[in-house]
């Protein structure tokens, strides 16, 4: 009997923790959206009540004062162009890099793998340089350039331990049937990486968080990044609370509800080299 | 397949991925490190100066003081982040294969601020402590702890703490993931073998689980290392690129940024390129030497089922 009841305590209180973590989680998220529906006096007033009646001041003056729908444009250009190249062209270098033994294959797999643990920001200087020279600077291909390189690490690796994993006969009967490499790798093998596919893709959906490249590599207004528009737009609108609440939550909400399908994508992307 | 095919398609697939990732990744990560040995002003032909710029990075003010005030920040910015951050994410991880009812929403939920952007979590907190509006302020008084408000990001003594929390709360999800699924990669046969052998929750944790887990707690530790000696856009969205107050949450990331770019306002202070890429090897050279770190580590730890 006491067993059963230290077991009951116990269960209620694992429950009472999570959900405090889970409110902790989510208190701020919900305040800002919450609070972006109401009129100045009443966010200060009643910063816990439901916005009624809902109030879209705040976000009139977003739209009407910034570039939002341009920096939401540009944000998915980059993320969505980011994500089809990291695919591409990682997939074909784990491939090469998995089916073809040659000489420098492991000296090249070190030389990619070196990239996961290095972050490109302390090389921005020379990056610069190098993406002024190109004429790219002020240029959304800049930043589609950067993250194409910083997501090829990862991917690659991930890749290339799921083609090693895969039965070579596949391949061997392919071959055999005359089809060339190319076909191998997109008709035959690709559909099989699906799930590492799918983690790789939703982990370069993180590049949509990213403000570092965009502060330094964008110039023009119509250019940024939601990351960079909103963190400018804060900054100028201090004392507008609404329209400052507006911005956040419009910056919060795409990749909550990304997250909210792709969880499961991500978690085990993130945890792909722990569990086994 | 032929060999020449073989070699053709070699070239073929590996071209792209090499020729983005020397230029855009490791010939940038060179070229800073290299130019940290040379000096010159904009627009002027770069001249080779050998250690100049480390020496008077470390023994000249006011470099030498933003270095030795940053490095010490870094450090306790990282200590906060090992000791709450990563002690309560193995709390939670714990928690959530106890068997629990509804672990997978919890994780869920927990893990949401770790995918917003930083900027955006540091400007929402940045509001919600911020004492015009005072919604922690509030709570603080509700619960009878209003004697103890401060001014969070404006006082020398909590700014630090302050900024440093609020990361926490954003990144607590990944390693409380990371354990997670370190946990539950430990097969339960171990843990059943203990208790048969007579040990209680307790011990079966810290004997069996525990040691189990180091090479985990080697990863968490190695990406939190990486993660916090590379910050910037934390203490970017709360405080501004000058770390007030007087730089007490000026960190690396942010004296690197104030070093190359320049810094607006009052104290404003000339783009330095040249010292800016000096701090970005020393920043380069703390995160190498802690990745070799951690490498022998793991590699000794390394465990097998």
């Amino acid at each position: 009997m006491t067993y059963y009841i230290r077991h009951i305590l116990a269960r209620i209180t694992t429950h009472v923790i999570l959900l405090a973590f889970s409110a902790l989680a989510l208190f701020p998220v919900i305040i800002v959206a919450m609070n972006s529906l109401k009129p100045r006096r009443e966010i200060f007033r009643s910063p816990y009540s439901l916005p009624n009646p809902i109030d879209w001041s705040g976000y009139d003056t977003v739209f009407q004062e910034s570039n939002f729908v341009r920096y939401f444009g540009n944000s998915i250009f980059v993320t969505g162009t980011t994500i089809v190249l990291v695919l591409l062209i990682s997939v074909m270098a784990a491939y090469a890099l998995a089916e073809y033994r040659f000489k420098f294959s492991s000296v090249i797999a070190l030389y990619f793998l070196a990239g996961i643990m290095i972050p490109l920001r302390l090389g921005t200087i020379s990056l610069l340089d190098t993406i002024k020279a190109m004429g790219l600077y002020d240029n959304l291909w800049a930043l589609i350039l950067i993250y194409t390189a910083m997501g090829l690490p990862v991917a690659i690796f991930i890749l290339t331990d799921f083609i090693k994993l895969l039965p070579h006969e596949l391949i061997d009967a392919a071959r055999v049937d005359g089809a060339s490499e190319l076909r191998i790798l997109f008709q035959i093998i690709a559909p099989l990486l699906r799930p590492a596919l799918g983690s790789v893709a939703v982990f370069n959906i993180l590049v949509w968080n990213d403000l570092w490249f965009p502060l330094i590599f964008i110039q023009t207004d119509k250019l940024q990044t939601v990351t960079l528009g909103v963190s400018k737009f804060v900054g100028q609108y201090k004392i507008n609370y609404s329209a400052m609440l507006a911005a956040l939550t419009m910056a919060i909400v795409p990749m909550l509800v990304m997250y909210i399908i792709f969880s499961r994508q991500l978690i085990r992307g993130l945890t792909a080299g722990v569990s086994k | 397949m032929t060999k020449s095919q073989r070699r053709f398609y070699t070239v073929v697939m590996l071209a792209p991925a090499l020729l983005l990732y020397t230029v855009f990744m490791a010939y940038p990560l060179v070229g800073s490190v290299t130019r940290s040995f040379y000096d010159g002003k904009s627009g002027e032909e770069l001249h080779f100066v050998g250690l100049d710029n480390f020496e008077r990075l470390f023994t000249q003010e006011p470099h030498q003081s933003r270095l030795v005030n940053a490095l010490k920040n870094n450090v306790v910015f990282f200590a906060i982040h090992m000791l709450v951050q990563n002690t309560l994410a193995l709390f939670l991880a714990v928690l959530l294969v106890s068997g629990v009812k509804g672990a997978g929403i919890y994780r869920t939920i927990i893990f949401i601020p770790t995918t917003l952007s930083v900027v955006v979590v540091g400007f929402v907190w940045g509001m919600i402590l911020s004492p015009l509006w005072g919604l922690f302020d509030d709570i603080l008084r509700a619960i009878g702890l209003g004697a103890f408000i401060v001014p969070w990001t404006g006082d020398v003594r909590t700014a630090l703490p302050t900024v440093s929390l609020v990361s926490v709360w954003q990144w607590l999800g990944l390693p409380m993931i990371l354990f997670t699924a370190g946990l539950l990669s430990i097969p339960d046969t171990l843990l059943e073998a203990a208790k048969v052998d007579g040990a209680n929750n307790w011990k079966a944790f810290w004997k069996v689980r525990f040691p189990l887990l180091m090479p985990v707690f080697a990863q968490v530790t190695i990406l939190t290392f990486v993660g916090n000696f590379n910050a910037f856009d934390i203490v970017y969205a709360m405080q501004g690129t000058l770390a007030p107050p007087d730089f007490a949450t000026d960190i690396m990331g942010t004296y690197f940024y104030r070093t190359t770019f320049g810094s607006g306002g009052g104290a404003s202070m000339l783009p330095n390129p040249t010292m800016g890429a000096t701090i970005a090897t020393v920043m380069f050279l703390i995160i190498l030497t802690g990745v070799t770190v951690w490498y022998l580590f793991t590699r000794r730890f390394a465990v097998e089922y």
